[in-house]
């Protein structure tokens, strides 16, 4: 099947293999640039694994991937935005001052960039006290803006939903929305597929480490 | 991107975890302080005894102290995942890597800097031979602990017991290290022979393993 225009990200015939355990077994997949897309499945499916090897975190058992045309995703990690299941961020640190070594790390060090990031997810730039003392929601919002420190082509979000309030996961999903309208592409793993419903472009469903399709799941 | 830049960032980043939770100097420091009494109570050696035995027992205290500190080390890194955050971003790995062992090196000599007045008080301490070579005799031998500490520690991390496995890994690769800066402590205490050829050794094995390990820390930063 030929690749759909202005495709990002390939999958082809991806292998995962832990020990005797396969979390990955021949994802073969193409993503196109400027999308959002929801990936669905039941725990154990494979998802988290997917974006652990897009990240560059998990090399492949067998099979190739490539982004924005390159299969060494060393290249590419300036374009990759990454929020995994735990908050990634330092507990004793404020938001600011986690957001400013994140900052260092991509040779950013722009004082008002972590700033505006910090309002941008709904939170207090002024607000000190440490990470460790924020709520899940508050850790939520600021994880997110780590992955947006660099400002990157392609957000991997992992369960960006969990543990928040109903109000605040449906200002995250109208962000997100907003960061698929300027342009990003967005891989976003959920349970609670209904709040992306508005935004997302497309579903991927995995089950037992492969993609399945509508048909195959009934 | 400028290592020296991100080395500074990290390590400012460290220092200031460090002031807020102390979870590395405090434990090194009441290690280093029950081990300088428990050895003050096991021995009662005169002025002479004190100079044979002493670079031995004060080396000893700050390795097994420097483990606590070493341990530390990685552990906030692990927690919440944040050494993902830095493996999936473009900073050199060399960065990190430096940004520790410098951390340690000054963690670790903090923590001499105020152990060996009591040990000196302890043993009633006095130098035969000339007593400054003692400051850079502490210097190489702390980097050397630290410096292959930091490494190992690096490699333990994702064991399950990992708190077990640095001492394992670091005290056998360690004991030229020991040796070379027991005996050149010893060699300035009492003035017997000279201290040149040890730590001469001390700074050929800290020069070898410091380069080794940032040759070789890419390799395990990236380790799944």
């Amino acid at each position: 099947m030929a690749a759909p225009a202005h495709t990002i990200i390939t999958f082809n015939n991806v292998v995962k293999q832990f020990g005797r355990f396969i979390a990955l077994r021949g994802v073969s997949l193409d993503l196109s640039a400027g999308k959002l897309y929801a990936i669905l499945g039941e725990n154990g499916a494979g998802k988290t694994t997917l974006l652990r090897v897009l990240a560059g975190l998990a090399q492949p058992t067998r099979g190739t991937v490539s982004m924005l045309g390159t299969s060494d995703l060393r290249t590419v990690t300036r374009e990759i935005g990454y929020m995994a299941h735990p908050s990634m961020l330092y507990d004793e640190l404020s938001a600011r001052e986690n957001l400013h070594y994140f900052a260092a790390l991509y040779g950013i060090s722009k004082e008002d960039r972590c700033a505006s990031l910090i309002q941008t997810v709904g939170l207090d730039p002024a607000l000190s006290r440490p990470v460790g003392q924020y709520s899940q929601g508050m850790r939520q919002r600021l994880s997110l803006a780590r992955a947006l420190i660099h400002d990157p082509k392609i957000l991997l979000l992992d369960e960006p939903f969990s543990n928040v309030d109903v109000r605040s996961a449906r200002e995250i999903a109208s962000l997100l929305g907003q960061l698929r309208d300027s342009g990003k592409t967005l891989l976003v793993i959920t349970h609670q597929s209904d709040l992306l419903a508005e935004v997302a472009n497309d579903q991927v469903w995995m089950e037992r480490g492969r993609i399945v399709t509508p048909e195959e799941r009934e | 991107m400028s290592v020296l830049r991100l080395t500074t960032a990290t390590l400012a980043k460290d220092f200031r975890l460090e002031w807020r939770s102390k979870d590395a100097l405090n434990s090194m420091l009441f290690f280093a302080l029950l081990v300088v009494v428990i050895f003050s109570f096991s021995f009662d050696p005169n002025a002479e005894e004190s100079r044979r035995i002493a670079g031995g027992l004060i080396w000893v205290a700050f390795l097994f102290s420097s483990v606590v500190a070493l341990n530390q080390t990685w552990a906030r890194e692990v927690r919440n995942q944040v050494l993902d955050a830095y493996r999936i971003s473009p900073a050199p790995s060399n960065a990190l890597f430096l940004a520790k062992v410098i951390g340690n090196f000054l963690f670790v000599a903090l923590i001499e800097l105020l152990t060996t007045p009591l040990f000196i008080a302890f043993y009633k301490l006095r130098a035969v031979g000339p007593a400054w070579q003692l400051f850079p005799v502490a210097a190489l031998g702390t980097w050397a602990l630290v410096v292959n500490g930091t490494f190992f520690a690096a490699v333990s991390i994702r064991t399950r017991s990992r708190e077990i496995m640095l001492p394992l890994l670091l005290f056998p690769i360690s004991i030229p290290a020991i040796i070379a800066m027991v005996s050149a402590t010893t060699a300035i205490l009492t003035a017997e022979y000279s201290a040149r050829f040890w730590v001469v050794l001390l700074l050929t094995y800290d020069v070898i393993f410091t380069v080794a390990c940032l040759l070789l820390f890419e390799t395990v930063l990236n380790a799944e």
